[in-house]
């Protein structure tokens, strides 16, 4: 639901952007979207068009790299993937987890005229 | 980040319960990193009881560069967000002030729980509020009858309050040092998971209307929680809601996750929620 609002942060980054690196275009644009940043992907598709409109980067590719999630397992003390939150360790079944990569949502780079 | 959802149009009000009143027409392009004391104007108009923040349409206009380049940025979509969180927690530690960002579902009691925690802390802790709806100031007007300060922030068709609005409903309180910042955000799940106001802790609310795999439904908030207070106790009776089968799942996706069990309307269990802003507040000033 607040995939607007986080179009919108693309946008206003963008916008920065272009006044300190001087470009008047953006071609392509790439996002690292952690799978648990609490993004829809899709719904930040859908909103990236509609946020960039008159903007440097109206026409630009919108890129998406996902990133997994990892976390800590105490009591395995060991690094394992997760998909979502609520997953267990698939090791020991614990819940006691820390979330350790899959949180964040960045620009990764941009390709610009 | 004047951050508004879904809609290009929309806009945020702030409105006073006391007072002259701004109104703010706020369409700059957030081009500075904002490490400001919320002393700023963005061009103020009196005469209207509200703040606006509409959206503006920066425009970009730099001669172009015809090649094609690669910028790498890592930059964090919300780092803004971040940067106005990070100066709003800055001014709380200054001050020793507890800022508590209240997070749930509409309808979990939110504003009845909170009435209930001021009219308790009443002569002991300094307290002030602020009300993130997306429409009404009803509910900042329910904290005023308690006599407690309280801003309105309507977020228009925004879905959460962010770090930048948090900022500017500050300057509209007169938070005395060493008290306690109540936020009550916007009844949603979902979005507030997302957005760092500068907040000590935020605090979710649960009620036992409704189901028990609320927590692995919305796992984002309950992660982003430091407790979970499971409110309206006094209707289990009533109802099939398995308590211990909540707090297991919530504690699925946070296993560090604080729990009181309470009732705003009987007053069961509030006296451990007393304490434990009594206990945070401690730990506030200590960090001052």
């Amino acid at each position: 639901m607040h995939e607007m609002a986080i179009c919108e942060s693309i946008r206003s980054i963008i916008e920065d952007q272009a006044h300190e690196q001087s470009f008047a275009r953006v071609e392509r644009v790439c996002l690292e979207i952690g799978a648990l940043s609490g993004v829809e992907v899709e719904a930040l598709r859908f909103g990236f068009d509609v946020a960039m409109k008159g903007s440097a980067a109206e026409s630009a590719v919108l890129e998406i790299v996902a990133v997994p999630g990892r976390a800590w397992c105490l009591p395995c003390a060991a690094e394992i993937a997760i998909v979502q939150r609520y997953d267990p360790c698939p090791a020991c079944g614990s819940h006691q987890l820390q979330v350790t990569g899959g949180e964040d949502m960045k620009i990764r780079e941009m390709e610009v005229s | 980040m004047c951050t508004v959802c879904g809609c290009g149009d929309g806009e945020v009000k702030i409105a006073e319960g006391h007072g002259h009143h701004h109104h703010h027409d706020h369409d700059h392009d957030h081009g500075h990193n904002h490490g400001h004391d919320h002393g700023h104007g963005h061009g103020r108009h009196h005469g209207d009881d509200a703040v606006h923040f509409g959206l503006g349409e920066a425009g970009v206009s730099v001669a172009g560069i015809s090649q094609s380049r690669l910028i790498g940025l890592e930059a964090d979509i919300l780092g803004k967000n971040d940067a106005y969180a990070r100066a709003n927690r800055a001014g709380f530690a200054r001050n020793g002030i507890l800022a508590l960002n209240l997070v749930s579902s509409p309808g979990s009691g939110k504003t009845t729980l909170l009435c209930r925690t001021l009219e308790a802390l009443s002569g002991k802790l300094d307290c002030a509020v602020i009300e993130g709806d997306q429409q009404t100031s009803a509910d900042a007007e329910r904290i005023r009858a308690t006599g407690v300060q309280a801003v309105q922030v309507n977020t228009g068709k925004g879905c959460h309050l962010d770090a930048h609005m948090v900022g500017h409903a500050l300057d509209h309180l007169d938070l005395p040092a060493n008290a306690v910042l109540f936020i009550e955000n916007v009844g949603n799940l979902v979005c507030p998971a997302a957005f760092d106001l500068g907040e000590a802790h935020k605090v979710a609310i649960l009620s036992v209307t409704e189901g028990e795999d609320k927590p692995l439904k919305y796992p984002d908030m309950f992660a982003a929680a430091d407790l979970v207070l499971i409110n309206k106790t006094d209707l289990l009776p009533y109802l099939d809601f398995d308590i211990d089968l909540a707090v297991a799942n919530a504690r699925k996706v946070n296993h560090k996750l604080g729990v009181i069990r309470l009732s705003a309307r009987t007053g069961e269990g509030m006296d451990t929620w007393l304490d434990w802003i009594r206990g945070s507040r401690l730990t506030a000033r200590a960090g001052r």
